[in-house]
């Protein structure tokens, strides 16, 4: 039993990352029905920015859940400008071209900015240190989850707490969803569309980049090519809940996430992609608009 | 009479398409003008150019401003431009936002006459809560007007139709026109729900002195409503007058008759 349950929270764990990663997809594609290609570099350039701040302020000796939650936070605001700037450079000037352009934007620019880290970087895996301490209380459950798990589930949960609230409540998550619906309608209503635009490009990249940091401290190596794997894995988490459906891309995360620990656990380890995408295929065979996806989606 | 907005010579062209032709037209203050045609006369095209969808290829549309002498120049202006300059329009096709509630939709108006921003919302200050419950509020007085508040909470998609095309007028109100372009808002309504319709357009005119702009097809409602009537055909206009000067104006019957028999 003990087993199971470490199987099922080491799946959801991995789940949430999943989770937080795809919501960039989702909430992008839901706007402007563009599939980012380049949303796992913005994630991978969070985990980087986290590893050079944690560099600096380790050596300047500074508390580790203080450096993990600065870190946090300069991450987050380093993605969300390379988000915003992505978006601006690359999409905004061929939001009247054929989609496929859009496409091949983004698959460039996610090219360029592995390749941009690499040089700038290096190409080798570079240790990240693990800043959560073993907490006391959790010592009766190690066997079953670790203290680093818990902080990525808890973590998870209040950003997509947040994310629910902002965008079923607030303004400017009303003005998001009228976008998604129908972009005409929107600007019709005076609703600045370009920013609710630019506005989806900065929380998608923000929640990557908090995705970027758990993990990247969890497995505890990043290097330039990190983006590409977890962006495909999230890609796959995405459309499995239904590519532009919020709800979906969280459960479709947490699905991904059992799917590869109890392969993983109860099979082997080197089944695990090949469960992930057998799972996609099967998905997109019998339900092709993903688990929560809507297919009446209104066309301007 | 003060002049609202004021359109002169607009042209549209598609490819080799013309759809609009050298067309002049005025709303004055607290007026309510019809502007009809055969199908395919290119009416829709023109909300379309005024409302900034399209970029008109020549011509100019001219809006008066409170308290300015001179009239502002808003063709080429984006639509949420337009919006914020005080026009607001429905479809011809129904286009609400299907999953959000009746209220939210209408909601959905306001935005552009909130003044905090992205960041306000995030970080939800005093100003902000202030503001998005004065948006709430505003909304629901909007929806009590027209009749619409027992559905607040309903889906939009989920109301009757008659329904759905009031909801289009009241979420255009949300945004404080002074102006109010309509397309063919009585289509598909049944001869009560149209008679309803009557009543409220009048209603918006008299009590909020919101001048109105209208398509339609129903002779009866464009009659029974305008001040004056604007007649397009081919993308040209073919005449202009009261309701009385319309009903025997040659050209028009001739426009209508001849569609007809092509049909
Ligand atoms: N975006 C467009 N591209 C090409 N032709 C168009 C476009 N919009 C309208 N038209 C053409 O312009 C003409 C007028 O159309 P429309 O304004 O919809 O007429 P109405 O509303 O009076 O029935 C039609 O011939 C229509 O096919
Ligand atoms: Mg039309």
């Amino acid at each position: 039993m003990d087993y199971f349950l470490g199987l099922f929270l080491g799946g959801l764990t991995r789940g949430s990352i999943y989770a937080l990663i795809a919501l960039g997809y989702t909430m992008v594609y839901g706007i402007i029905e563009l599939i980012n290609f380049a949303h796992g570099e913005i994630y991978m350039i969070g985990a980087f920015t986290a590893l050079i701040v944690i560099s600096v302020l380790t050596l300047m000796g500074m508390n580790t859940i203080a450096i993990l939650v600065i870190a946090g936070v300069i991450a987050v605001v380093y993605s969300s400008a390379y988000g915003y700037t992505l978006e601006k450079i690359a999409y905004k000037p061929l939001r009247a071209a054929p989609r496929l352009s859009a496409l091949i934007s983004a698959i460039g620019m996610s090219l360029f900015l592995q390749n941009y880290v690499l040089l700038a970087q290096t190409s080798d895996f570079l240790p990240f240190p693990n800043l959560v301490p073993d907490f006391e209380f959790m010592e009766p459950y190690a066997h079953i989850i670790g203290s680093a798990e818990i902080v990525i589930l808890i973590t998870t949960a209040i950003v997509m707490i947040l994310l629910t609230i902002l965008i079923k409540f607030t303004n400017i998550g009303k003005a998001m969803r009228a976008a998604s619906q129908d972009k005409t309608m929107a600007l019709l209503v005076g609703i600045n569309v370009n920013r609710v635009i630019s506005f989806t490009f900065v929380v998608g990249s923000a929640t990557a980049a908090i995705g970027g940091v758990l993990i990247a401290s969890h497995i505890g190596m990043i290097n330039f090519y990190i983006g590409f794997i977890a962006g495909i894995k999230a890609f796959v988490a995405a459309v499995l809940g239904g590519i532009g459906s919020i709800p979906g891309a969280v459960l479709g995360g947490f699905v991904l996430g059992w799917t590869e620990s109890f392969a993983t656990g109860y099979i082997s380890s080197d089944y695990e992609d090949v469960f992930a995408f057998l799972f996609l295929v099967l998905i997109l065979i019998f339900r092709p608009q993903g688990i929560l996806g809507r297919s009446d989606k209104h066309k301007a | 009479m003060e002049q609202v907005l004021k359109v002169q010579n607009l042209g549209m062209s598609f490819g080799g398409l013309r759809a609009l032709d050298a067309v002049d037209l005025d709303v004055g203050s607290n007026e309510i003008v019809a502007l009809i045609g055969p199908n395919g006369a290119g009416k829709t095209t023109f909300f379309n150019c005024i409302t900034g969808i399209y970029t008109p290829t020549e011509g100019d549309v001219l809006i008066s401003v409170k308290g300015k002498d001179k009239p502002k120049r808003i063709n080429g202006l984006k639509p949420n431009k337009v919006t914020e300059e005080g026009l607001a329009r429905t479809f011809q096709n129904i286009r609400l936002f299907p999953g959000m509630t009746v209220l939210e939709n209408v909601m959905i108006g306001r935005h552009c006459r909130m003044r905090s921003g992205v960041v306000g919302a995030v970080l939800r200050g005093k100003s902000t809560i202030r503001e998005e419950r004065a948006a709430v509020e505003y909304s629901y007085g909007i929806l009590e007007k027209i009749g619409l508040d027992p559905f607040v909470n309903e889906f939009a998609k989920n109301l009757p139709y008659g329904a759905q095309r009031r909801l289009e007028i009241a979420r255009a109100m949300a945004t404080e026109p002074f102006l109010l372009l309509l397309d063919e808002p009585a289509a598909g309504m049944n001869p009560n729900e149209t008679k309803e319709l009557d009543e409220l357009i009048k209603r918006i005119r008299d009590e909020e002195g919101i001048s109105i702009l209208l398509i339609e097809h129903d002779m009866k409602l464009v009659m029974s409503l305008s001040d004056r009537i604007f007649v397009v055909d081919y993308g040209r206009k073919i005449a202009e007058g009261t309701p009385e000067e319309i009903r025997n104006n040659p050209a028009v019957i001739n426009a209508y008759l001849g569609d007809e028999a092509d049909a």
